[in-house]
């Protein structure tokens, strides 16, 4: 069991719930307003925030939030939110890179799980298993130990670390959707085993991938900024989240805003990519 | 605590006897934020006397489990509700506040639903079920209520009650379960008893003991509502019939006038469609009955029980007697083995022998757990028989490898009792049709793909449509979003696509209403005169058979045990299976 | 997670039919316990003989030479004889084959070697970190069942407002970084209202940040869960045939609905377990606590290998307790898996 495949079970169980709630909900347009700002801030970063993220102004140092700085400034005078929104670019390819390693290798052995035979799926599932009595956490620790620490080390840690969660999903769904009655209905038809895949299994398997690729974009955030937190994943000088926040600590008595601004949008993030990712589930289960 | 009025049962001609259980004077129910407005249920009227059963008949949707919900005051959140009259017992519950209801519930009144799997707690043994009334409404200590448990439990027939107490739903076989479930809403005796599709999804056998059940209650003094969505059970033990139909009754009177003579049209609808004891090739549905479905030119009644073989009547040796005709799909021998949970092994089909002739229908008939889907899976070669044969057109069907056998699949159509679970959830009716229509031209290897293709596509998929009397504006929808009859439809174009000779239809009609049913069952047959079809058609429900079918099958346990003309199987059953079967079914005389 | 724990009520994996049937068990596999036990066991065996072989040969990935790493990596002034003297001493200059299976030998007896940093016995070192984070996690795991449940019970009952509120803290919760998260509570209650000390002290005092860090992101997920399957509960028809016969609303929800809506959070321990244990490493971290947590970060950043492997068994072993556990839960709270 993974955070995601608790994540994608909630989404799933949410829609059933709640058929009438097709509308755009108030915290989905809010979710998807901040997702537009964070898409904007990662390959525009200067349209949300024009100053420059590195450039230090000793004598404006701590200051708590205000007009000029709406974030505060840090121990060198440097401008949070310039810095927050700089950062974003940084996180998200991080959390986005690491999501497409853990959803790449999922599939790989989801698939070969689901489709080559029951030898095939007793081994993959047995490995998985003995995965899964290393947390998350734990088996990123792992890889760093092996190749070191760095923020490519990182993305490939979270990316393995969550390898685990999306396998046994698309397995499990790889699985219902060829058992399901729509399959053999096409057999009865006379369709073969090629033409089935492609037309029913594949697009059936790999539409609610998307979600789960929404979802998973947000905890993997949280994980490398946690690595970075630790010390083990983006170093210090650079304007990523977890990085930021981890220095701010140092400063955590006088000046809290210098930890609290860094780690709201690492917050804000994972809680947009839920939302989103369950919005995204409702729709495409009502279309 | 009965009313003692009891045995007496009352039985009047008009509504509205003197002594009354309940009373209902134009209610109405609604869910919408201002009372009054937008009403489910409305202008509903009727009494119940001591000892009497009123049937509340209407389709799915018609309110009916509605106005017994709110009868005990549990409509749901939100709901408003509104009645000049409202008197269980001879006191007014109209305006009861919550505590009250409760204090009510359970002594005055008691609720029977549906599927006892589910309306008992499966996590609970029964006895605690049972005994929650005594320890909600009365003073009993344990020792007391234990006694009482088993003193119900004897009532309704489930004796042994020492360690049935200890079991929970999931363990009870269904009959059992419904039986528990009546338990623990009759535990207090209250003088009246809501009852909601009590037989649905039973036996016919297991059915016709629950009604027996029901019957001695009312002989007991119970005043009984049951409510159903079939006349032919409530016409058992009904005195009075109340029809609904988009929230209002329609018409209420006693039992047997109603049956015999219905006034409204929606009655007349409901008992036309009926299927038990009308010949083959009588059209059930009334025509107009629903806007989605233009009724169809129909040809004249042809009353061609089809010649039952000679040999029908006395032959040991079923595989031979049912056909004389050209076989086209024969089942030789068939046995199938699985695998139980527990490591053991379960003969499903247990050497079943059948041929069906061409242009003939054969209906095969079973209980749950005869073996029937498994032996449509056979046919369709969705699994393999572990020894026997399927034959089509003469041809290897389940010997053949899955490449050879696709050759014949065209000639093979069939229909599902799920049909939405068997479209892909992605694809419009457009996309099913269309595929099916694709794979048809590329199996019969006809017009060369090219200019026109996707025209002629296109004007085969609009002909589907019409064959099955479905509207073209269907097309762009996707079928989660039809209703159970055009889905049902929509899975007989598909199966009609590649022009098949033969249709296997596992349970085509048992998840529809009866007048859908009816129009279902009357396509069916109009396909089968105008194409020539052959058709195998699996049912629980005896009525199906004995409507559709030319020849019929009787499995139990994996085996077929009778076979023979439907006509003469039915006039003259021979196993006594068939026979306890046969009379358990329910009829509307 | 072998298939008799994940079959019963793992939510996961859902059949994609129209129909949503969450009342009714999946064809669970039913067993006797002794069955059950055994099946674990052998489960167990395997699992901790592939951790060790995981972990084997991922620590022969490292580039560079061990010997050099336990001498204090490389750079420093390290002689060819001391070198050599270490590589005898840690049975470095066998086979690898030898090596592997010395190394199961010496973990299947309990000795998981000598810490390269600290130069002392690791079983001894972590048996002696192990209670502080015991007892954390537990804690942690009660306070997030305590917050779940009333969570998840009120929301269910307050109305629309306490609806929206309800799952939108649940959903909040559940993104919360514990990183972030502790460092928000020290500020809060140490900072600004000096309530509670920003680090671990050993009294009670020092546990409530601590727990209330591990605790609030579990009882997220775990309300958002409990909530789904309430509602499916208190919908479903021996619901309606409870209030039938006069249960009320109290009745209602703890002789029926808490129950079933409990399975499924039951049936997640092992992940909120790893989920904990993951928790551990940051919380401990912060908060300057003692435990396997930060003796593991603390391993990583000096590459102390035999301490890595340690941490990386015990947890292993405790997850598969924790497996066993929440199959004796299930067992006993569903009685439709038990076999007769």
């Amino acid at each position: 069991m993974s955070d995601l495949e608790i994540q994608a079970d909630l989404g799933r169980q949410a829609r059933a719930r709640s058929p009438r709630r097709r509308r755009i909900g108030a915290a989905e347009a809010l979710a998807g307003a901040f997702a537009l700002f964070l898409i904007t801030a990662a390959f525009a970063p200067s349209l949300v925030a024009p100053g420059d993220p590195l450039a230090i102004d000793p004598l404006s140092a701590f200051q708590p939030p205000n007009l000029a700085h709406w974030f505060g400034t840090d121990e060198s005078g440097r401008d949070i939110f310039t810095r927050v929104s700089h950062g974003t670019g940084g996180s998200l390819v991080i959390g986005t890179l690491a999501t497409a390693i853990g959803l790449g290798l999922g599939i790989v052995l989801g698939t070969m799980a689901g489709m080559l035979g029951r030898v095939v799926d007793f081994t993959v599932n047995r490995f998985l298993e003995v995965l899964f009595a290393f947390p998350g956490l734990l088996l990123a620790l792992l890889v760093i130990l092996v190749f070191g620490p760095g923020a490519q080390t990182a993305t490939v840690a979270v990316g393995l670390a969550t390898a685990p969660g999306y396998a046994r999903i698309i397995r499990a769904q790889l699985i219902s959707v060829r058992s399901a009655a729509f399959v053999e209905a096409a057999t009865v038809l006379g369709r073969g085993r090629w033409q089935i895949l492609v037309r029913h299994i594949l697009p059936n398997t790999l539409a609610p991938l998307f979600v789960l690729g929404t979802l998973g974009i947000g905890q993997a955030v949280v994980w490398a900024s946690a690595l970075s937190y630790l010390g083990l994943g983006a170093a210090p000088p650079a304007a990523e989240w977890g990085a930021m926040l981890s220095a701010g600590r140092t400063y955590i008595t006088s000046a809290w805003w210098m930890a609290f601004f860094p780690g709201l949008f690492i917050v804000l993030t994972a809680v947009t990519a839920t939302s989103l990712g369950r919005a995204l589930e409702r729709r495409a289960r009502h279309a | 605590m009965s009313p003692g009025t009891g045995a007496t049962a009352n039985r009047r001609a008009t509504p509205g006897p003197l002594v009354s259980m309940l009373r209902v004077r134009d209610l109405a129910v609604g869910f919408g934020p201002r009372p009054g407005t937008d009403p489910v249920i409305a202008g509903i009227s009727f009494d119940i006397a001591p000892g009497e059963c009123l049937a509340l008949v209407g389709e799915s949707g018609s309110g009916k489990s509605v106005t017994a919900r709110s009868l005990l005051g549990l409509a749901g959140d939100g709901a408003w509700l509104q009645a000049a009259e409202l008197a269980i017992n001879g006191s007014d519950v109209l305006d009861l506040s919550d505590a009250q209801w409760r204090r009510r519930r359970g002594r005055d009144v008691g609720l029977v639903l549906q599927d006892a799997l589910v309306s008992l707690d499966p996590l609970r043994p029964i006895g605690r079920e049972i005994a929650d009334s005594l320890r909600l409404h009365t003073t009993l200590d344990r020792a007391a209520r234990r006694a009482r448990v088993q003193e119900v439990l004897e009532r309704v027939g489930l004796p042994d009650g020492r360690s049935r107490v200890r079991q929970r739903s999931g363990e009870l076989s269904g009959g059992q379960r419904q039986r528990a479930l009546i338990a623990s809403a009759i535990a207090l005796d209250p003088p009246l008893l809501l009852i909601d599709e009590p037989t649905t999804a039973l036996d016919v056998t297991v059915q016709a003991q629950i009604l027996d059940l029901l019957e001695s209650l009312k002989r007991h003094g119970t005043a009984i509502l049951l409510i159903s969505h079939d006349l032919a059970v409530v016409g058992r033990i009904a005195d009075r019939i109340a029809v609904m139909s988009a929230g209002r009754i329609v018409e209420q009177g006693p039992a047997a006038r109603l049956l015999a003579s219905p006034r409204q049209e929606q009655t007349r609808r409901m008992i036309a469609a009926i299927p038990i004891d009308k010949p083959r090739g009588t059209r059930l549905a009334s025509p107009g009955d629903r806007a989605d479905a233009p009724a169809t030119p129909l040809s004249p009644p042809a009353f061609h029980v089809s010649a039952p073989a000679a040999a029908a009547a006395s032959s040991a040796s079923p595989a031979h007697d049912l056909a004389s005709g050209e076989v086209v799909l024969e089942a030789i021998g068939l046995v199938k083995t699985f695998r139980r949970p527990d490591g053991r092994d379960q003969l499903a089909v247990d050497g079943v022998s059948f041929r069906l002739a061409r242009g003939t229908t054969l209906g095969l008939v079973g209980e749950s757990g005869s073996g029937k889907t498994t032996t449509a899976r056979l046919l369709l070669a969705l699994s393999l028989p572990d020894s026997g044969e399927v034959r089509v057109l003469g041809r290897p069907f389940s010997a053949a490898t899955e490449r050879q056998r696709r050759r014949l699949r065209p000639e093979l159509g069939a229909v599902y009792q799920d049909a939405l679970s068997s479209f892909d959830p992605r694809l419009t009716v457009d996309a099913v049709l269309r595929d099916a229509v694709r794979g048809a031209r590329r199996a019969a290897r006809t017009g060369s793909a090219g200019a026109g293709t996707a025209a002629r596509d296109r004007a085969r998929v609009l002909e589907l449509l019409d064959q099955v009397s479905l509207p073209r504006t269907l097309l762009t929808r996707r079928p989660l979003s039809l209703s159970g009859g055009q889905r049902q439809r929509v899975g007989i174009a598909r199966a009609l696509a590649s022009e098949p000779q033969i249709l296997v239809c596992d349970e085509p009609v048992s998840s529809l209403d009866v007048t859908v049913q009816a129009q279902v069952l009357d396509l069916l047959d109009e396909l089968q005169r105008e194409r020539g079809l052959s058709l195998l058609v699996i049912s629980h429900d005896l009525g199906v058979i004995q409507h559709a079918s030319d020849q019929v099958a009787v499995m139990l346990d994996g085996r077929i045990v009778e076979t023979g003309a439907t006509a003469q199987v039915f006039r003259a059953p021979r196993h006594p299976y068939t026979q306890s079967l046969l009379a358990a079914v329910p009829r509307l005389a | 997670m072998t298939d008799a724990a994940a079959g019963a009520l793992r939510p996961d994996g859902a059949p994609r039919s129209a129909r949503p049937v969450r009342v009714r068990p999946r064809p669970a596999v039913r067993r006797t316990l002794p069955g059950l036990l055994a099946a674990r066991l052998v489960g167990a065996v395997f699992v901790l003989w592939a951790v060790a072989t995981i972990t084997f040969v991922a620590i022969r990935l490292i580039p560079g030479d061990p010997a050099e790493a336990i001498l204090g990596g490389p750079g420093s002034q390290t002689s060819p004889e001391a070198l050599a003297a270490v590589r005898a001493r840690y049975g470095l200059d066998q086979p690898v084959v030898v090596q592997y299976l010395a190394q199961l030998g010496r973990l299947a007896s309990g000795d998981l070697g000598r810490s390269y940093a600290l130069k002392q016995d690791v079983t001894p070192l972590l048996v002696g970190q192990l209670g502080g984070t015991l007892l954390l996690a537990a804690l942690a795991l009660v306070v997030a069942w305590l917050f779940a449940l009333v969570l998840a019970t009120w929301s269910t009952r307050g109305g629309r407002f306490a609806w929206y509120l309800g799952s939108g803290l649940e959903i909040v919760a559940a993104a919360l970084p514990h990183f972030w998260l502790a460092t928000a509570l020290i500020v809060l209650f140490s900072v600004w209202l000096g309530a509670l000390p920003p680090i671990s002290t050993p009294g009670p005092a020092g546990l409530v940040l601590p727990v209330l860090t591990l605790a609030i992101p579990l009882a997220g997920f775990l309300g958002q869960i409990m909530r789904e399957s309430l509602l499916t509960a208190l919908e479903s028809p021996f619901v309606l045939s409870a209030r039938a016969r006069g249960e009320g609303e109290r009745g209602v929800r703890w002789i029926h609905a808490l129950r079933h809506a409990s399975l499924p959070a039951i049936s997640l321990s092992g992940w909120a377990f790893g989920s904990l244990v993951s928790g551990a490493v940051v919380v401990e971290t912060i908060f300057a606590r003692p435990g396997l947590g930060r003796t593991m970060l603390n391993a990583v950043t000096v590459r102390d290998v035999p301490v890595v492997i340690g941490v990386v068994m015990i947890v292993a072993v405790g997850y598969i307790l924790m497996t066993v556990v929440t199959d004796l839960a299930q067992w006993i709270a569903d009685p439709r898996l038990r076999r007769r």
